[in-house]
């Protein structure tokens, strides 16, 4: 699989989804209303300033000496007291719309596990895990479909944060949070963890593929196959048998073997993912490769530990990677 | 104008002490004014630590992918950069003009615990020098970090021993619990010394509005300061006796770490905002050679901002999961801020009207405080609507956004108090070429770094990551972003100059050279160790107005 396309700008005033969307028309409003602000109080200050400049002939005479007025007062505590209660109101309102909205009874249900420094993404209801590449449905306009997601921390504190389809989220440990997403077109939209996490908390990336809903039905039934089969290549059949007989399977699962870990991602489906190291390379045999002979190379500070393969065995355990489709 | 002046003593003529003596005498001194120089000595030469530190954050952003750091150094470089600001340049150097400028404002001798005035300088330096020495010992533990790399905010569980191995989170927390006490014991002190110690005459209503503003700040310490540090201590009791308050992996809450963080964080910012607002109260009145509008206004803005700090800070929080009515709570309380904070600009702005402005080097800082805080107050209410906040919460925005307060704010603030106050400390004018070119090469190095990064932060960059990649439309701004800093680097280096050369060579200073009213200018540059030979009697707050203009003295219009 190449890598997916994926549109770069990340901007929060182009949102995709219905709380980016909300958010975004209330920060126009905000910004519209400060633009307003900023150019009269400036301009005062500027006005001040320059017609007000002391001049030459002036030394030695003060001008009148105004020692306040409660009329002048009263009116530039009224006006920011207005503005105040205009954007109050407007916040309130946003917050109960994105916060308190109710859950449609066919929402996909996704929980997202922060962990350093990558993503871990199940599926309960559709018996789906996978890593750091979060599918979801579009919402067509006749029948929402909107994504829920749980969000919790297996160790510090992260947070959920694609910028065109929600605000963030914060993920930690000991507490569970939620929040909803709702795009309204197919794209692959990309985030990042925005809580600083630990040494690689700038590479702790997130893909979020937003596809028709009859597209995520075939990945989330492609999702629930077997991928692990007896490789024909007896390169692979070799690199299979170094996985299985390593400490590999302590951290990582993949489904149908006895490799169960929970500690490192899924990778029952490993290759239908675009990258690798949460987002740090792309996913190819190369990089592949150069992840499992030292993950350090490529993301210092990984928490993975390099196994010490001879050339022999990455060959052949890439090899049976590549099979993990 | 009449010369007529409070009675000043001559100087004493004393044979010169030795080199030993003078350094013996720094290092015993329980002398208000001595004590106060050291405390803003001390915070210039962590503010150029503090520099370096920002300095190589920004070398490391200037390009995408690139390797100036690595990791784990750049978080340690923020990290450090944000401790040593907060803690060891904007604390001690605020508690450093008011130690230096309140005795001399409220007409007394010296502060009220003398004894203790030392040694809450000595323990905060002390405690600045223990979580520097981090970076001497803690490598060799447990391939820990060499120096701390928590951030300066410390969010648990990072911070409990299976995250953060070897020492260096330990020298984070004691070296604060240290300055901390430094601190409480200042503020004690100088809160002590307004309340009892002005001189006759000096009700409340007729104190300089810098010395109203420090006992506001010096209370807000006494609130602020000591939940950090029983927080500090409870966390040490995770790391060293097993205790579980914030690990999480035993049951213990994340969240509340934040809550008990921002608790002291968020009064914390304006502990360090409103004696700016001090500065530029007395500052732009001076130099509009009127008199400050709305006085009494001023006052109640002053208390009501300390009031309402103490009720906002949950909204660092907006992204942790709160109810909505929490949220909302929270939005409300943080918009209100913004009614006092614009009163005191409109009525700084009062000042100005109809005054004759004089572009003099302190008042350049002031004006550009003016525009630049009237910014971080719009950035401010735009993250106050919890919704805006989730998107710019943790981005290069709010970076941006308090950079605009501590930077364009009060460090404008600060310069401009150096240049109005250092006739009055040393006897000598600074340089008003050199602190021209300090102001306008600074003020274009602040704009050019901090304005960007409101952009970055709106597409999609977080804060505290070290790095970051191409595409994304980032690399103009962080580019312009690191540019700017070369400007700031030459602009301080005019002042370090400045700073030098005017103490040997300066013109000599009047005791009044800016022809001001509070009592500091009623007695010699430098003032004697005794600062005033007869203490004066006040009328008003503006009693060297008073002397000058015995035909219309303020006490009439009081």
């Amino acid at each position: 699989m190449t890598l997916q396309a994926a549109d770069t700008i990340s901007s929060i005033f182009a949102p995709v989804s219905t709380p980016a969307a909300k958010e975004a028309d209330l920060a126009k409003m905000v910004l519209v209303l400060s633009a307003a602000v900023f150019v009269v109080v400036a301009g005062l200050i500027a006005y001040s300033v320059v017609r007000f400049r002391g001049r030459a002939g002036e030394q030695g005479t003060e001008p009148p000496q105004v020692y306040g007025s409660a009329q002048v007062e009263a009116a530039w505590t009224a006006v920011p007291v207005i503005i105040v209660i205009v954007l109050v109101l407007a916040t309130g309102r946003v917050i109960h719309e994105i916060q308190a909205a109710p859950q449609p009874p066919n929402a996909v249900e996704v929980t997202v596990v922060g962990r350093q420094w990558w993503w871990e993404i199940r599926y309960p209801k559709l018996g789906v895990v996978t890593a750091n590449e979060l599918h979801i449905p579009v919402s067509d306009s006749g029948v929402r479909q909107p994504t829920f997601l749980t969000l919790e921390s297996a160790d510090v504190a992260h947070s959920f944060w694609v910028p065109r389809l929600a605000g963030k989220t914060d993920l930690i440990p000991n507490k569970t949070n939620r929040m909803w997403v709702e795009p309204h077109e197919a794209g692959t939209f990309l985030g990042q963890c925005a809580e600083y996490c630990g040494t690689q908390h700038a590479h702790m990336l997130l893909r979020v593929v937003a596809e028709p809903p009859e597209q995520f039905a075939r990945w989330v039934e492609q999702q629930r196959q077997m991928a692990d089969t007896a490789p024909a290549d007896s390169g692979a059949a070799a690199g299979r048998r170094t996985f299985l007989k390593t400490a590999c399977i302590s951290c990582h699962t993949v489904a149908g073997t006895v490799a169960t870990g929970r500690y490192g991602p899924d990778l029952t489906h490993l290759m239908s993912r675009a990258t690798i190291g949460a987002g740090v390379a792309p996913n190819t045999r190369d990089r592949l490769r150069a992840w499992v002979r030292n993950p350090d190379d490529l993301k210092h500070g990984a928490l993975m530990p390099a196994m010490q393969l001879d050339d022999e065995q990455l060959d052949q355990l890439v090899n049976y990677l590549l099979t993990l489709r | 104008m009449t010369t007529t002046q409070f009675p000043i003593a001559a100087d004493t003529d004393e044979s010169a002490p030795s080199v030993f003596d003078r350094l013996h005498e720094w290092v015993v001194t329980v002398d208000h004014k001595q004590l106060g120089i050291m405390y803003i000595l001390f915070s210039l030469v962590f503010l150029v630590i503090g520099g370096i530190e920002a300095t190589m954050i920004r070398l490391q952003l200037a390009l995408p992918d690139n390797h100036v750091v690595s990791a784990q150094a750049f978080n340690t470089l923020f990290t450090m950069h944000g401790t040593t600001m907060v803690f060891l340049v904007g604390m001690p150097i605020l508690a450093g003009f008011a130690n230096y400028l309140i005795p001399l404002q409220i007409g007394t001798r010296d502060l009220a615990f003398p004894r203790l005035n030392a040694f809450a300088f000595w323990i905060t330096c002390f405690g600045g020098l223990l979580l520097y020495s981090s970076f001497l010992t803690a490598p060799a533990l447990f391939g820990g970090a060499p120096a701390p790399d928590v951030g300066w905010f410390g969010y648990a569980p990072l911070t409990e021993p299976t995250y953060s191995r070897g020492n260096a989170t330990d020298y984070w927390i004691i070296g604060l619990i240290i300055t901390g006490f430094g601190s409480i014991a200042g503020a004690v002190n100088i809160a002590t010394t307004i309340l009892t110690m002005r001189t006759k005459g000096m009700t409340l209503g007729r104190m300089p509005l810098f010395t109203w503003i420090t006992l506001v700040v010096q209370s807000m310490i006494l609130v602020a300061v000591s939940p950090l540090t029983a927080s500090l201590i409870l966390l040490l009791l995770d790391r060293s006796l097993g205790a579980h308050f914030f690990d999480t992996q035993a049951g213990g809450s994340a969240v509340l770490w934040q809550h008990f963080f921002w608790v002291f964080g968020h009064p914390e910012v304006y502990v360090l905002i409103l004696p700016g607002f001090g500065f530029l109260s007395e500052i732009i009145p001076v130099f509009s050679r009127k008199v400050i509008f709305g006085y009494p206004v001023m006052v109640a803005a002053t208390v009501a901002i300390g009031f309402i700090s103490l009720g906002v800070w949950a909204h660092h929080m907006f992204s942790v999961g709160m109810s909505p009515a929490a949220n909302t709570f929270f939005a409300v309380s943080t918009g209100l801020v913004a009614v006092p904070t614009g009163i005191k600009l409109f009525n700084w702005i009062g000042t100005m009207w109809g005054g004759r402005i004089q572009l003099k080097t302190p008042m350049l800082f002031a004006i550009a405080v003016l525009v630049q805080f009237l910014i971080a107050g719009i950035t401010g209410v735009m993250l106050s609507v919890a919704p805006f906040d989730w998107q710019l919460t943790d981005t290069y925005f709010v970076v941006a956004h308090f950079h605009f307060v501590l930077v364009g704010s009060l460090l404008f603030a600060i310069f401009a108090a150096v240049y109005y106050w250092y006739p009055k400390a040393t006897g000598r004018m600074l340089s008003e070429r050199l602190g021209k070119w300090h102001f306008w090469l600074f003020l274009i190095g602040f704009n050019l770094t901090f304005i960007p990064q409101h952009f970055a932060g709106m597409l999609g960059m977080p804060r505290r990551v070290y790095t970051f990649l191409p595409e994304r439309g980032l690399e103009i701004w962080n580019l312009v972003s690191s540019l700017g800093v070369a400007f700031q680097v030459a602009g301080v280096a005019c002042f370090a100059w400045n700073l030098i050369r005017s103490y040997r060579r300066g013109v000599v200073a009047a005791n009044d050279p800016w022809d001001a009213w509070t009592l500091e200018w009623a007695t010699s540059s430098p003032p004697p160790a005794y600062n005033f030979a007869q203490l004066p009697v006040v009328r008003s707050a503006r009693p060297l107005w008073d002397l000058k203009h015995p035909e219309d003295p303020d006490w009439h219009y009081e």
